[in-house]
């Protein structure tokens, strides 16, 4: 009864609602989707998926297609972006709050919900759906998680590097390129991290504004789970989560060597 | 003592206002090429704020500013001969210190042979050779201030404005640093204009200080001047520790205080005029009672500061600091002396507190914002409700209360100054307006209080002929 009672107590314990979640919801399933993807459809051990990804230029082609679409957006994201949280993080603080507050205010809505809104919108102003309207929706639904944390290292970044870098015959073109840009990579890196890793995978976007005219690599993936070819869907899914998982590094590394000036976008 | 005696900043005529506050209130000041110049004051009283307006971060709200003969009220800041210190260093994080040290040069388009040359000799002047490649994070707060100096002067700049760059460091690094900042001025021979809040260091380290109190200048004057020759209570008060007291000049070179007359080298104040004598702690000579004693008292307390004893004692009613070699215990009967030289007389600014004012009926008057009741033999000369009139009130008929009832006016005590048997504040009203009060209770700076002031020290007599005719 003691025992029972320190261990219900002690702050380790209370992990386990949270431990047990993530076997069952995370890793169980991270882990089923690399016996499927190294396993053929009678469950032998084989390189077949990974063999045929490599064979189709299909699959290729919308893959590197994904990836263009998906840097397109992140830079589109970036410039349209950074002026935003430069603005907002210099004008007094009840005006940007609003305004930040309507930036956010869409992400209310479902995403099915406002991609839909948006077909609606295109029809009515007679804009052809397609790539154009691909990107336009992309980076529509994704612009918010770039601006904060723009905004947010901006915000906190103290004036006195600015009025130094001003003191020491920085013009404001100048101050702005070697002081305030360099100090606000962080923001702009944890901003990739939030666009450009959910924007590989969206296929809901893609369906919805081209009428399902361009295939991106999230599409197919989902076409090949909906028509119960699990074994290769789940070979795509692992080539796609190494590419996150390679960008999620590469942004980590920029970060904590933000000296370097981390010009990799 | 200077080289060259032509101005290279004038400040002249300068304001500054922030919405509806005063930080800087028509200031003059010129300051020589090569001097040691310091701004000190308190917190808020504008010293920082000057600074950044002769740094180019803010703009004068009226007046001009010229730096080597030149107009540059308006210029923005990377166009002035002038570089900065910060109190926080404000040394980039994303550069090493090589590249924050020659980030002025770099600006210049510099050649890179010398830009080095220049840095490194920016490094070995202040001590740190040999750390160019180090990462600004890694280094001590002390070593990111000399980093600092040096970002500052490699760029040569005529002036070398310093914001309190010391505050952060804890005391022995301050004092070493100090020496070395002297020493860095005397082989530069640049200008140094420097900001603290530290009286000591204002002391140790200038040709010149500026004292700043509210947005004015107090005194401009060499550290001994500004320390013998205080030239008001704020003054005196604020630089080292003194014994500030009323006085009475009866004459010339002869001044009473603590109920007896001395001798001093102060003439020109007129017969029996009301004065404030200031006298150092260090200034008093304390002996076993004898017949040379000037005056005699009971020592209160001793402490041992270290190179002396701090004594409070207290002769009649008054309450005097002496620091001396020797110490007498607690409960001696001492003798005090003080020769003229180093008895300080200053004039004082005011001996009542005089309010603008207005009848508002027979015997009620309003100034302050509020009306009061006032006595009809205290009216002098013929006032008829709505005219304008002078008020005045003695300091000492003036109450102060913990608690302001709704009817009262209220106030934040902004300065206390010790007079020996009581203490002068001033007091900041909400009217706007400053209201001086003796008292023996014990306040403390930004208390809340009630003012109330009683029928019968309100004095009413019709304004004076330029006065507002509303």
């Amino acid at each position: 009864m003691k025992k029972a009672l320190v261990f219900f107590s002690s702050r380790k314990s209370w992990t386990l609602p949270y431990l047990i979640f993530s076997i069952v919801f995370v890793i169980v399933p991270l882990l089923l989707i690399v016996v499927y993807a190294f396993t053929d459809e009678n469950g032998h051990m084989s390189l077949v998926n990974f063999s045929k990804f490599l064979a189709h230029p299909e699959a290729i082609n919308t893959f590197v297609y994904s990836i263009g679409v998906a840097i397109i957006t992140t830079l589109g994201c970036i410039l349209l972006g950074y002026p935003a949280a430069w603005i907002l993080s210099r004008s007094n603080m009840g005006y940007s709050k609003t305004i930040i507050m309507l930036f956010i205010l869409p992400m209310w809505v479902n995403i099915l919900i406002r991609t839909l809104a948006t077909v609606a919108l295109f029809d009515f102003l007679r804009l052809p759906l397609g790539e154009g309207a691909l990107i336009f929706g992309m980076i529509y639904n994704f612009i918010p998680f770039m601006i904060y944390p723009i905004y947010n290292t901006l915000q906190k970044m103290d004036r006195s590097y600015i009025e130094a870098a001003q003191d020491l015959g920085a013009n404001n073109f100048q101050v702005f390129w070697k002081v305030v840009f360099p100090l606000s990579l962080p923001g702009i890196s944890s901003g990739v991290m939030m666009v450009f890793m959910p924007t590989i995978s969206t296929f809901a976007i893609a369906e919805l504004l081209t009428m399902n005219n361009i295939k991106l690599f999230g599409t197919t993936i989902q076409e090949n789970i909906n028509n119960s070819l699990w074994n290769y869907g789940a070979a795509l899914s692992l080539i796609m989560l190494f590419l996150i998982a390679a960008t999620s590094l590469f942004s980590t590394d920029s970060k904590n060597d933000s000296s370097q000036g981390g010009g990799v976008w | 003592m200077q080289k060259d005696n032509e101005p290279i900043i004038e400040v002249k005529n300068v304001s500054k206002f922030f919405g509806e506050k005063t930080a800087l209130d028509h200031i003059d000041l010129s300051i020589r090429k090569g001097e040691f110049v310091t701004i000190l004051g308190p917190s808020g009283c504008g010293k920082t704020t000057l600074l950044r307006l002769i740094a180019g971060f803010q703009t004068a709200s009226e007046g001009e500013i010229r730096i080597g003969g030149k107009e540059i009220t308006q210029v923005p800041p990377h166009k002035r001969p002038v570089n900065t210190v910060f109190q926080k260093y404000a040394l980039f994080p994303h550069l090493n210190v090589y590249d924050n040290i020659a980030f002025g040069l770099k600006l210049k388009k510099m050649p890179k042979d010398v830009m080095e040359k220049k840095v490194k000799a920016a490094l070995k002047m202040v001590g740190m050779t040999d750390y160019e490649y180090r990462d600004v994070n890694s280094l001590s707060g002390g070593q990111q201030q000399r980093v600092a100096i040096a970002r500052a002067i490699v760029n040569e700049p005529e002036v070398l404005l310093l914001d309190e760059p010391l505050a952060a460091l804890d005391l022995k690094m301050r004092k070493d640093m100090q020496m070395e900042l002297k020493e860095m001025h005397k082989r530069l021979g640049i200008t140094f204009v420097y900001v603290t809040h530290d009286q000591e260091e204002a002391l140790t380290l200038s040709d010149t200080i500026v004292v700043m109190s509210e947005g004015k200048i107090q005194q401009i004057g060499t550290p001994t001047d500004i320390y013998n020759e205080p030239v008001n209570c704020f003054v005196a008060d604020f630089i080292g520790e003194s014994n500030i007291l009323n006085g009475t000049m009866i004459k010339d070179k002869l001044v009473r205080f603590c109920g007896k007359e001395f001798e001093c080298v102060d003439e020109g104040f007129g017969e029996n005029m009301p004065v404030d004598v200031v006298i150092r702690p260090e200034d008093f000579y304390i002996f076993p009672v004898s017949d040379a004693a000037q005056l005699v008292g009971k020592v209160q307390s001793c402490i041992f500061k270290g190179v002396h004893y701090e004594m409070v004692v207290l002769c009649d009613d008054y309450e005097l600091t002496v620091q001396d070699y020797h110490g007498f215990d607690a409960g001696t009967e001492v003798g005090l002396l003080v020769k003229p030289m180093d008895i300080q007389i200053m004039k004082k600014e005011r001996t009542c507190n005089t309010f603008e004012g207005k009848m508002v009926g027979e015997n009620r008057v309003e100034f302050l914002g509020c009306e009061f009741d006032c006595l009809s033999e205290n009216i002098k000369g013929s006032v008829a409700a709505g005219d304008a009139v002078e008020v005045e009130v003695d300091f000492e008929k003036v109450n102060l209360e913990d608690n302001a009832s709704a009817d009262m006016i209220e106030g934040e005590v902004k300065f206390i100054l010790y007079k020996g048997n009581h203490y002068h504040l001033t007091v900041h009203s909400d009217w706007d307006e400053d209201v001086f009060v003796d008292t023996n209770d014990v306040w403390d700076n930004g208390d809340r209080v009630g003012i109330t002031i009683p029928a019968e020290a309100i004095r009413v007599m019709p304004a004076k002929a330029d006065g507002n005719v509303n």
